[in-house]
């Protein structure tokens, strides 16, 4: 039935994606379970691959992995989701409803699939044998044209909607970097812009203020916020080390 | 009515014409039939070390040029040429403490750098190095495999070695590998979109998507001159793919310390400096393949001695020259531009390429329409003619475009002449513009000068 490779490589990929998908529902952190859903789709693609469906699979890479899960892990990233979601139920019943409902939906797809009947098989070699894509295009392009062009459509349609809702005018123009220099200098000052925070060679967190010569910290090389949340960090230790040094350097150790 | 007729029957005739031509145009010409699979093991691991040799060889060579470039020596002691202090660095690499932060996600941390590294070397397998040579007593091509969607493979396998940068960002708990790995990736998709698209006009003048086919349909006619717009979007996609200088926005040190392998340290850090070289080396392949005519020897060559030049082992000659003069590309890129902002290229990208190359994808649909005769039987004048138009709207959107920039970039008023120090620091006079006299200026201020704007409550931006 399958040839030699095609079994190894089912029997390679398949355990590991039963374990990409048993992790995506027994994983705690949100970010793993994207990856085991992640490799669950590359394997798929592969699987698409061994059965002669190569721009199935590689599609199915390429779409889904590469840019469907790309843009799920990037809200979880920025987000930063964790499992400490509330597990109290906010609507009354929620649970049973969910559970009936999801229940109904398996039984009714069982019933459409296995009432389903199939001609009987041409194999893939007759269907590829004008060219896998070439065969591609005459379906696409010819027999279902028009539901492949409602679908675009929709999603178009429903692209533009989302743009629509999360858009907002700018009430005034922005500057530009040009302009903020300009303003700098008729103002004159800070010409090359605030000083960058941290003390040189020693710690150069954001947090840090600078020290300005004469060993006092820089109030404005540390953002406002960090100020305001009195979130910045002493630099006296620092100062206290630099003093130390500029003695050793004036002065010597020995004396 | 008979126009109609003739047109319908036209239009029919050049259907069929084409139909049997595109029957089995997409699918592979390599072929594999002689080759056992213990020789296909043998070619993957010479992709392998091929691969390998040509990264050690590489960084000796990009540290060479841009000193020269920069008139100092760089790397000349380690053997002959320095060319062993890649060797020696890499050693030094392997041995340097592996430094796991305590923030991090140990897994994820660990897989991150297999997956940049490990996925760098997979999308080589479809490049064809040369035509079909013997090997063991074997007839086989020079191209470890092939399949109807080749380039579309290098596309996914990209969109796949993507995981290994956001992965790393995410898993080292930091702040600058996280914004370093999110810079990164958005970089890269972004720029996967407008390299697919500037494919597209090189899959309508082959038929194929296949490599094989590609460089095959290339024999009379590199795809560089028909789709010389492709290769212009090509160019500068791949520089930003492979997150190379003017486009290393991921590890902008002023900005972001190392990007996202600012916690990597030893092998696994090697791991993402040697898949960041690899990935050179296939855009390179990539671009070698698909626009200058892949393994074939350079037009003169190849017609010497009845295309002596165009068999057996010649073919990785011409390819491994090609695949080296886009690598000297790369590295002249490097030594002469600087870095460019990260919202100025991601404009580009999106608001400039993508559109720019959808209306050049769907203008050659048009030119190969007209080749193919959707346009009539006589295809040389429908596609003198087609190409007319195209180049007539071209010019007309270009004029427009310039008049508008011309309205825009009216110089503003300049007075003849200037005080230098008005502004409290020395200025230069713009051309045409004459200094004015000190001592004039000194009278004037003891008249009584107007003090400057004050705007010091408006917020300042950390430029």
């Amino acid at each position: 039935m399958t040839s030699g490779g095609e079994a190894v490589l089912f029997w390679i990929l398949a355990p590991v994606s039963v374990l990409g998908a048993l992790g995506l529902l027994l994983v705690r952190k949100a970010v793993h379970v994207a990856l085991g859903m992640a490799v669950v789709m590359i394997n798929l693609g592969i699987f698409y691959i061994a059965q002669n469906a190569e721009f199935l699979g590689i599609v199915q890479i390429v779409v889904y992995t590469g840019a469907v899960m790309m843009l799920f892990i990037f809200v979880l990233m920025l987000i930063g989701v964790d499992s400490s979601d509330s597990l109290v139920e906010t609507i009354k019943g929620q649970k049973i409803a969910g559970l009936l409902l999801s229940t109904g939906l398996g039984v009714a797809l069982f019933a459409a699939i296995g009432s389903a009947t199939f001609a009987s098989p041409i194999g893939l070699k007759e269907v590829n044998a004008g060219g896998n894509i070439t065969g591609m295009a005459v379906l696409i392009f010819g027999k279902y044209v028009w539901a492949f062009e409602v679908t675009s459509a929709l999603l178009i349609t429903a692209a533009l909607a989302a743009m629509v809702l999360a858009h907002r005018e700018r009430l005034t123009p922005r500057p530009t970097q040009r302009q903020w220099s300009e303003r700098r200098f008729q103002v004159g000052k800070n010409l090359a812009g605030l000083p960058a925070p941290g003390v040189y060679a020693r710690r150069n967190a954001v947090d840090t203020p600078a020290l300005l010569p004469d060993g006092t910290p820089s109030e404005a090389s540390v953002p406002r916020v960090l100020t305001a949340r009195e979130q910045v960090n002493d630099p006296e230790p620092y100062a206290g080390a630099e003093r130390a040094i500029e003695r050793e350097i004036e002065e010597g150790t020995n004396r | 009515m008979s126009l109609i007729v003739s047109l319908a029957a036209g239009a029919q005739n050049g259907v069929h014409a084409i139909a049997p031509s595109l029957a089995s145009a997409d699918n592979p010409i390599a072929d594999f039939s002689d080759t056992p699979w213990w020789l296909s093991l043998i070619k993957a691991l010479l992709v392998f070390v091929f691969l390998l040799i040509n990264t050690l060889l590489v960084i000796w060579f990009e540290r060479r040029v841009i000193g020269r470039m920069q008139q100092r020596p760089g790397p000349n002691r380690t053997g002959p040429f320095g060319l062993l202090q890649t060797l020696a660095d890499g050693l030094k690499l392997a041995f340097k403490e592996d430094l796991t932060p305590k923030n991090a996600d140990k897994v994820v941390f660990l897989l991150a750098p297999m997956i940049a590294g490990a996925m760098a070397f997979i999308s080589f397998s479809i490049i064809p190095m040369g035509p079909v040579v013997s090997m063991f007593g074997h007839r086989t091509p020079l191209q470890l495999t092939d399949t109807p969607v080749a380039v579309l493979l290098v596309l996914a396998v990209a969109g796949v070695g993507v995981y290994g940068i956001i992965m790393a960002g995410w898993s080292s708990g930091s702040t600058y590998p996280l914004l370093g790995g999110l810079r990164s990736t958005a970089q890269v998709i972004s720029y996967e979109i407008a390299m697919g698209l500037s494919l597209v006009a090189v899959f309508l003048y082959s038929g194929s998507m296949s490599t094989s086919q590609i460089v095959a349909s290339q024999k009379s006619l590199w795809f560089i001159i028909p789709a010389f717009f492709s290769f212009l979007v090509y160019v500068v996609t791949m520089v930003g793919e492979t997150n190379r200088l003017p486009f290393d926005l991921a590890e902008g040190e002023g900005e972001l310390t190392g990007g996202f392998h600012t916690e990597y340290s030893s092998m696994k850090f090697a791991m993402f400096f040697l898949g960041e070289y690899v990935n050179m080396f296939t855009v390179s392949a990539l671009a070698t393949t698909m626009f200058l005519g892949g393994w074939q020897a350079p037009p003169g060559i190849a017609a010497i001695n009845d295309g002596m030049f165009n068999q057996g082992w010649w073919g990785l000659l011409w390819f491994v020259i090609k695949l080296w003069s886009f690598m000297f590309f790369f590295v002249w890129l490097r030594g002469s531009l600087p870095r460019v902002r990260y919202d100025q290229f991601m404009r580009f990208g999106w608001k400039f390429l993508i559109p720019v190359t959808l209306l050049w994808v769907v203008s050659v649909a048009f030119i190969r329409g007209a080749q193919l005769a959707f346009f009539g039987e006589s295809t040389r004048t429908a596609t003198v003619i087609v190409v007319g138009v195209i180049s007539l709207i071209a010019l007309a959107a270009a004029w427009l475009w310039e008049g508008q920039h011309e309205a825009a970039a009216v110089p503003a008023e300049r007075p003849e002449e200037i005080d230098p120090f008005a502004g409290g620091y020395p200025v230069p006079p713009m051309p045409g513009q004459r200094l004015r006299e000190p001592s004039q200026q000194a009278e004037r201020s003891l008249a009584g000068s107007t003090g400057h704007p004050e705007l010091s409550d408006q917020e300042e931006s950390r430029g």
